[in-house]
C-alpha cells in the first residue's frame, strides 16, 4: 500500500516500503507551462532532504526541483529525456522524475498528505 | 521546487483560419518568402570574383583540408536579393516606435555611421605602430573625458565590449580591491528586481548572490539592505534608476552604508539615459558603473549587438582598471600593455578581451556626444522623461500602473491588473500591438510586477507620434475589456510570421540546416 | 537640436497632461543635492552634422588607415577586400536599428540570417553546433574554458605557448577565479610538447592554429593525448579565411572551437567590434554559453525561427546561467554571413588559396634578405621573421618612412627574450607587388 505526500515546494512523494518516487505536482507543471526539459539525479547519488535533486524547464523558465526526503538514488525517469512532455501530461504518474532509497522515515511523516496540500495551494 | 511564475503559453496553440486567398507564389504583395541559403545555392557559383592560385602543401604541415566544407555558392544579385527580403521581415527603430522598455531603441544617427566609417577609425590595424595611431587614441581619450564628466567619476575602462561584460569588470575591480585590502568577501547584495545579468556577472566573478527585496512601491527596502549589509559584503549591484523605472529616492543613504561597512557600490548604468546631463553618478557615493554606449549614446544595436559597456571608476577603484591603460606623455598617446610598465599606483586585475575595446562603438558614441553637446544631452533625458511620463498619464486610468502615483523616469510600468477576467493575457496584448504595427514593450519584467509591461518611448518620438501610439494602447485596452477578443486571439495575424513554437524548437533543437534531413532522434 | 522632435510647446501641453508644473517635478525622486546644473560639465554645447562631421574627420586623418600604406599587421586582426554589397546590406535600417528577436513574428529577417550563420560556422569549423556569436575570438576563448571546466567538472586549463597572449590574460582574468590556468612555454615556430602537461586535473588543452607566429599545429595526436585523460580540445583559430584551406579543427577532434570571425566580413575598426565564433559538440549543448537560434513552426504550419534553450541564459536562469553574456555580436555576425554567402565555397577556397600563395611568395623573397630568416616552416598568411637585431625598433623606424612592416612578437610578449628580435608579417589578397617591393627594400636598407 503507498502513501502519497506533498511538500510547499510543490513536490510530491510516493512511499513504497522505503523506496520514495518523487515528482512535481500537477499544480506546478501547469505553472510551469510546456516542460521542454529535465535533468534527473545520477543513479547512486545520495541526496539530502530538501537539497537540490534535478532541474525542469520550460521555454521560459528553469526550475530547480529539491528532494523532499533524503536517500541513494535509485532510479531516474530516463524516458523524461526523450520526451519531457510526459511531466504536463500525467506528472504524478508517468512524470515521475526519481526514485530514492529513503534513509529517515521520520521526514516523511511530516510532509503534506493531499487534502493540506490542496488547501496550501488554494491559498496561493 | 523553486517556483517561477513566469510560465506562460509558448507553443502556437489554436490561431483559428486566416481566411486569407492563398496565392500560387506563397508570396503576399511586398512580402516574399525566402529560403535559406543552403537551399538557394548551388555548387561552382561565387560572388567574389577572385585569381587561381596554385598552392602546393609543401608549406602546410600536411594540415590541408581534404573534404569540402559544404558551403552553397551564390551570385552578388542573388545575395543582395536574398538579404534585402530578409531584412523586410524585421520591424525597426527606423521604420516606428520601438517601445521596449529597458532596451532604449532611440534614433541611430546615420552621421555616427559615416564616422566609424572613415578609413581612419574603420581601416585601423589594433596592433598597428603607435606613430600612426595617435588620431585613434586621441579619440579614445576624448571619449573617455566625455564619459567621466557626465558621470563626475574620475576613471573609465574603455575595453569591456557590452554591459554585461561591464559588470564583469566593475565586479573584477571590486574582488580585487578587497583582495588588495587582503579580505574576504563573498557575497553581493542583488536586489530582485535586477536585470539577470547581475547576478549571473556576480556568480561568474566568484560572488555569492544575496537577493534583496523590493518595497510596495517599487524602490529597492533600503532597511533590509542596511540588516544583510556585513563584513562578508563585497557590495551592492543595483540599478538607478531602477527596472521599475523609478529613481530610488535612498540611494545616498545605501550608499553610505555599503561604504560604512566596507562594501562597495556597484551601479548598472542601463538607464543612465535618463538622468544623463542632470545626475552625475559620482555625486551618488557609486564606485562602479558600466555605461551601455547602445542605449545611452545610441550606436545601433544591430538586432543584437555589437554593444559598448565602459566601465566608470570610482578613486578607490580606478587603480584596479584593466589593461590596457591609455596614458599620456610627451610623445603622444600610449597603451599600456605590459605590466613593467604600469603607472604609478596602478595596480590592474587582468584584460578584459583581446584589443582596447570597442572603438567602432566608440567613434558613433562620440559623434552622438558631440552632435548633442551637454544641453542636447541633458534635453534628450529630460525628454525622454517627459515622453514616458506622458504616456503613463494618459494610459493609467485604463490600464493599470503599479507604481503610478508618483512620475516615472524614462520608462512607464504596467502590470496585467487591467485585463483580469478577460482573458488577455499580456502575451496576447503584446502580440496585438503587432497587428497594430508596433513592436510590443518588454512583457514579463521586471520580475517583482506581474504579467509586467515596460513601456520606454525614448526621446525620439514626436508628440503626434506618442498620441497615435496612446491611441492604439486605449484602444486594445478597451477591447480587452469588452470582452472583444477576436483580435487577441492568435494574435498577430498581419506579420511576416504567426506565433511560433517556441516549445517543439526546445524540446527538439534544430540549429542548423543540414543537407538530408535526419531520421528523427538521430543523435 | 535635429534629433529631439518635442517643441517648446509640446513639453508644455505634455506636462499639463501629465499635470506637473515643471520637469523638476518628475525628477523629485533625485536628491535635491545631487541635481547638478549644466555649467559644472566642461563639455561643449550641441553642433551641426557638418562641425561634427569636420572635427572628427580631422582625428581619423592623424591615423595612417591600413589602405594608406604597405601594410603587414596581423596577429588575431586581419586586413581583407570585404564586398561593397556587405556594407550596403549591413546598413539596411532593418538590420542595424532592430534588436534582439524576441519577437519573432517580427524578427525573421535576424533570425534566419542567425540560423544561417550558425549553419555556416559549424561547417567552417568542422563542429556540430555552434551559437549566434560572441563578443570576439578572445572572450570565446575565455568562455570555451569556462565550458570546459563545467563540463569535465575539473579545474585545469592548459594553454599552448602558442596561443595570443592578449587571448591567454583574457581566459586568465576569468578562469582563474574557478580553477587554475597554467601555460606552456612559448617556442617560436616550434610545437611545444603540450599532450605531456595533461594530467588527471585537466579539463582543457586550448590550442591555436595557425598559432600567433602563424605556425599551423596538427591537433589530431593533442586530441588524442587530452581525450585519454577525460579532457577536451578546445581549438581557436583567430584567422578565420585560413579553414577554407586547412583542414578543420572539428575533423581534428577537437570538442570545441573559438575562432575570431572578424576577418570574414568585418574591418580592422581598431580591435574592435569583432565577432567571436563558438561551436561545439552536440552532447555539449545545454553547457554552451550565448544565444541560439532554432527552427521551428508558426500557428499555421509555415517554417520559421526562434532564440531557444534560453533557460541557459542569465535572463532567465540568473545566477545559474551558463554566462552573463547578453548580447552577440549580431550586425557583424551579419557581416560575416554575407561575406560568406557571397564567397561560397568556390570563392572561400580561391580566396584561402590565394592568400597563402601570395604569402609563400613574400616568405622567398624576405628570406633572400640578408640577415633575415623565416622561423615558420609550415603557416597560412602570417610567418614570422628572425631579425639579427630587436624588432620594435625596426617596425617603428619603418613606420616612419611609411612602411607598416608588421607587429613585433615583443609587442605581445614583452617579457619573453625569444621573442625579441622576431617579426610577425600578415599578406592577404589586399596586399599588392608593389606592397612587396616597399617591404623588401626598406627590410634590406634599414639591415644594411
Amino acid at each position: 500500500m503507498s502513501e502519497l505526500r506533498f511538500t510547499d515546494q510543490h513536490e510530491w512523494v510516493r512511499l513504497d516500503g522505503d523506496e520514495a518516487t518523487i515528482g512535481i505536482t500537477r499544480y506546478a507543471a501547469e505553472s510551469l507551462g510546456d516542460v521542454v526539459f529535465v535533468e534527473l539525479p545520477a543513479k547512486g547519488r545520495t541526496v539530502g532532504a530538501g537539497a537540490q535533486a534535478a532541474v525542469v524547464e520550460s521555454v521560459k523558465a528553469a526550475s530547480e526541483v529539491y528532494a523532499p526526503v533524503g536517500g541513494e538514488v535509485t532510479a531516474a525517469n530516463a524516458a523524461l529525456e526523450a520526451e519531457p512532455a510526459k511531466v504536463n501530461a500525467d506528472p504524478e504518474g508517468e512524470g515521475w522524475f526519481f526514485k530514492v532509497k529513503m534513509s529517515d522515515k521520520a521526514a516523511f511523516g511530516k510532509l503534506m498528505d493531499e487534502a493540506a496540500y490542496k488547501e496550501f495551494v488554494k491559498g496561493l | 521546487m523553486s517556483m517561477n511564475n513566469q510560465g506562460r503559453p509558448t507553443s502556437a496553440g489554436n490561431a483559428g483560419n486566416t481566411s486569407e486567398l492563398a496565392t500560387i507564389s506563397g508570396d503576399r504583395g511586398l512580402h516574399h518568402e525566402e529560403r535559406l541559403i543552403f537551399e538557394i545555392g548551388r555548387a561552382g557559383m561565387t560572388g567574389v570574383d577572385l585569381p587561381e592560385s596554385q598552392v602546393t602543401d609543401a608549406r602546410l604541415g600536411g594540415m590541408r583540408r581534404r573534404g569540402e566544407i559544404g558551403l552553397p555558392g551564390l551570385s552578388e544579385p542573388e545575395v543582395i536579393r536574398h538579404y534585402v527580403r530578409l531584412s523586410r521581415m524585421n520591424y525597426a527603430i527606423d521604420a516606428g516606435l520601438y517601445p521596449l522598455g529597458s532596451c532604449t531603441m532611440k534614433h541611430n544617427p546615420r552621421l555616427n555611421e559615416k564616422m566609424a566609417r572613415l578609413p581612419g577609425f574603420g581601416d585601423l590595424h589594433p596592433l598597428a605602430p603607435r606613430s600612426t595611431t595617435q588620431g585613434a587614441l586621441a579619440l579614445i581619450s576624448e571619449l573617455m573625458r566625455w564619459l567621466t564628466t557626465l558621470t563626475g567619476m574620475p576613471a573609465v575602462a574603455m575595453s569591456p565590449k557590452a554591459g554585461a561584460h561591464g559588470e564583469l569588470c566593475g565586479l573584477l575591480a571590486i574582488r580585487a580591491a578587497i583582495e588588495a585590502r587582503g579580505e574576504k568577501r563573498p557575497r553581493i547584495l542583488v536586489p530582485e528586481s535586477a536585470h539577470g545579468t547581475n547576478p549571473a556577472t556576480a556568480a561568474l566573478a566568484g560572488f555569492t548572490v544575496d537577493q534583496v527585496p523590493a518595497k510596495p512601491n517599487g524602490h529597492v527596502d533600503a532597511e533590509a539592505l542596511k540588516v544583510k549589509l556585513g563584513p562578508d559584503v563585497a557590495g551592492i549591484m543595483l540599478t538607478n534608476p531602477n527596472t521599475c523605472g523609478l529613481f530610488e529616492p535612498d540611494i545616498i543613504a545605501m550608499a553610505e552604508a555599503v561604504h560604512k561597512a566596507g562594501g562597495y557600490f556597484y551601479c548598472d548604468g542601463a538607464n543612465f539615459n535618463a538622468i544623463a546631463g542632470r545626475v552625475r553618478p559620482g555625486d551618488l557615493g557609486i564606485d562602479a558603473m558600466h555605461i551601455n554606449l547602445h542605449k545611452t549614446f545610441s550606436t545601433p544595436h544591430g538586432g543584437g549587438g555589437p554593444g559598448a559597456g565602459p566601465v566608470v571608476l570610482s578613486e578607490r577603484l580606478a587603480p584596479f582598471a584593466p589593461l590596457p591603460l591609455l596614458v599620456a606623455d610627451k610623445d603622444g598617446f600610449r597603451l599600456v600593455e605590459d605590466r613593467a610598465e604600469l603607472p604609478a599606483g596602478a595596480k590592474p586585475f587582468g584584460r578584459m578581451s583581446a584589443f582596447h575595446g570597442q572603438m567602432g562603438m566608440f567613434v558613433r558614441a562620440l559623434a552622438y556626444m558631440l552632435s548633442h553637446g551637454r544641453d542636447g544631452v541633458r534635453q534628450a533625458s529630460e525628454d525622454a522623461v517627459l515622453s514616458a511620463n506622458y504616456i503613463l498619464a494618459s494610459l493609467k486610468d485604463i490600464m493599470s500602473a503599479p507604481f503610478g502615483d508618483g512620475p516615472c523616469m524614462h520608462e512607464a510600468l504596467f502590470d496585467d491588473t487591467f485585463l483580469e477576467g478577460t482573458g488577455v493575457t499580456t502575451l496576447d496584448f503584446a502580440k496585438a500591438m503587432i497587428d497594430e504595427g508596433y513592436h510590443p514593450m518588454t512583457m514579463y519584467f521586471p520580475l517583482v510586477v506581474h504579467g509586467a509591461m515596460l513601456i520606454e518611448p525614448t526621446e525620439s518620438e514626436s508628440k503626434e507620434s506618442l498620441d497615435r501610439f496612446i491611441t492604439v494602447l486605449r484602444g486594445l485596452a478597451e477591447d480587452a475589456k469588452a470582452g472583444r477578443k477576436a483580435r487577441f486571439d492568435g494574435a498577430p495575424h498581419f506579420a511576416p510570421r504567426r506565433r511560433l513554437d517556441e516549445t517543439a524548437a526546445a524540446r527538439k533543437p534544430v540549429l542548423r540546416w543540414r543537407r538530408e534531413t535526419m531520421p528523427e532522434a538521430a543523435e | 537640436m535635429r534629433y529631439l522632435p518635442l517643441t517648446p510647446d509640446d513639453r508644455k501641453s505634455m506636462l499639463a497632461k501629465i499635470g506637473a508644473p515643471d520637469m523638476d517635478a518628475l525628477f523629485r525622486d533625485v536628491p535635491r543635492a545631487a541635481v547638478v546644473p549644466l555649467s559644472v560639465f566642461d563639455l561643449p554645447d550641441t553642433q551641426g552634422e557638418l562641425a561634427v562631421d569636420r572635427a572628427l574627420t580631422k582625428i581619423a586623418a592623424r591615423n595612417v588607415a591600413a589602405g594608406a600604406a604597405p601594410f603587414f599587421c596581423g596577429a588575431g586582426a586581419y586586413r581583407h577586400h570585404v564586398p561593397s554589397a556587405v556594407d550596403h546590406l549591413i546598413q539596411r535600417s532593418e538590420f542595424l536599428t532592430s534588436y534582439t528577436p524576441y519577437q519573432p513574428e517580427i524578427a525573421q529577417g535576424t533570425l534566419q540570417t542567425l540560423f544561417e550563420f550558425q549553419t555556416q560556422v559549424a561547417l567552417l569549423t568542422g563542429m556540430e553546433v555552434a551559437n549566434a556569436s560572441l563578443y570576439d575570438g578572445s572572450t570565446a576563448t575565455a568562455e570555451a574554458v569556462l565550458m570546459a571546466q563545467r563540463v569535465t567538472r575539473r579545474p585545469k586549463a592548459i594553454l599552448s605557448g602558442g596561443l595570443h597572449p592578449h587571448y591567454a590574460e583574457t581566459v586568465e582574468t576569468v578562469a582563474a577565479l574557478s580553477g587554475v590556468v597554467t601555460r606552456a612555454p612559448v617556442t617560436p615556430g616550434k610545437a611545444e610538447d603540450i599532450a605531456a602537461l595533461i594530467d588527471d586535473e585537466t579539463a582543457c588543452v586550448v590550442v591555436q592554429s595557425p598559432d600567433v607566429f602563424g605556425l599551423i599545429r596538427n591537433l589530431r595526436p593533442i586530441a588524442q593525448a587530452a581525450h585519454a585523460k577525460g579532457a577536451l580540445l578546445i581549438a581557436v583559430v583567430t584567422e578565420a579565411v585560413s579553414l577554407g584551406l586547412l583542414e578543420s579543427p572539428g575533423a581534428q577532434g577537437a570538442d570545441i572551437v573559438a575562432c575570431e570571425g572578424q576577418s570574414i566580413g568585418n574591418g580592422l575598426n581598431f580591435g574592435g567590434p569583432y565577432v567571436g565564433l563558438f561551436a561545439a559538440r552536440e552532447k555539449f549543448l545545454r553547457q554552451m554559453p550565448g544565444r541560439l537560434c532554432g527552427e521551428t513552426a508558426d500557428a499555421d504550419g509555415q517554417r520559421g525561427f526562434v532564440l531557444t534553450l534560453s533557460t541557459r541564459e542569465q535572463h532567465i536562469r540568473r545566477e545559474k546561467a551558463t554566462s552573463n553574456i547578453c548580447t552577440n555580436s549580431g550586425l557583424c555576425a551579419l557581416a560575416f554571413t554575407i561575406h560568406l554567402s557571397l564567397l561560397g565555397e568556390e570563392g572561400l577556397t580561391r580566396l584561402a588559396r590565394l592568400n597563402h600563395a601570395r604569402a609563400c611568395e613574400l616568405a622567398d623573397r624576405l628570406a633572400r634578405v640578408p640577415g633575415v630568416q623565416v622561423i615558420t616552416d609550415s603557416f597560412f598568411n602570417e610567418f614570422t621573421l628572425k631579425l639579427p637585431r630587436p624588432a620594435a625598433p625596426l617596425v617603428d623606424a619603418l613606420a616612419a618612412k611609411g612602411v607598416i612592416a608588421g607587429v613585433p612578437a615583443s609587442r605581445l610578449l614583452p617579457h619573453e627574450a625569444s621573442a625579441r628580435d622576431l617579426l610577425i608579417v600578415a599578406v592577404t589578397e589586399t596586399t599588392t607587388d608593389e606592397d612587396f617591393d616597399a617591404l623588401e627594400a626598406a627590410l634590406k636598407g634599414a639591415l644594411s
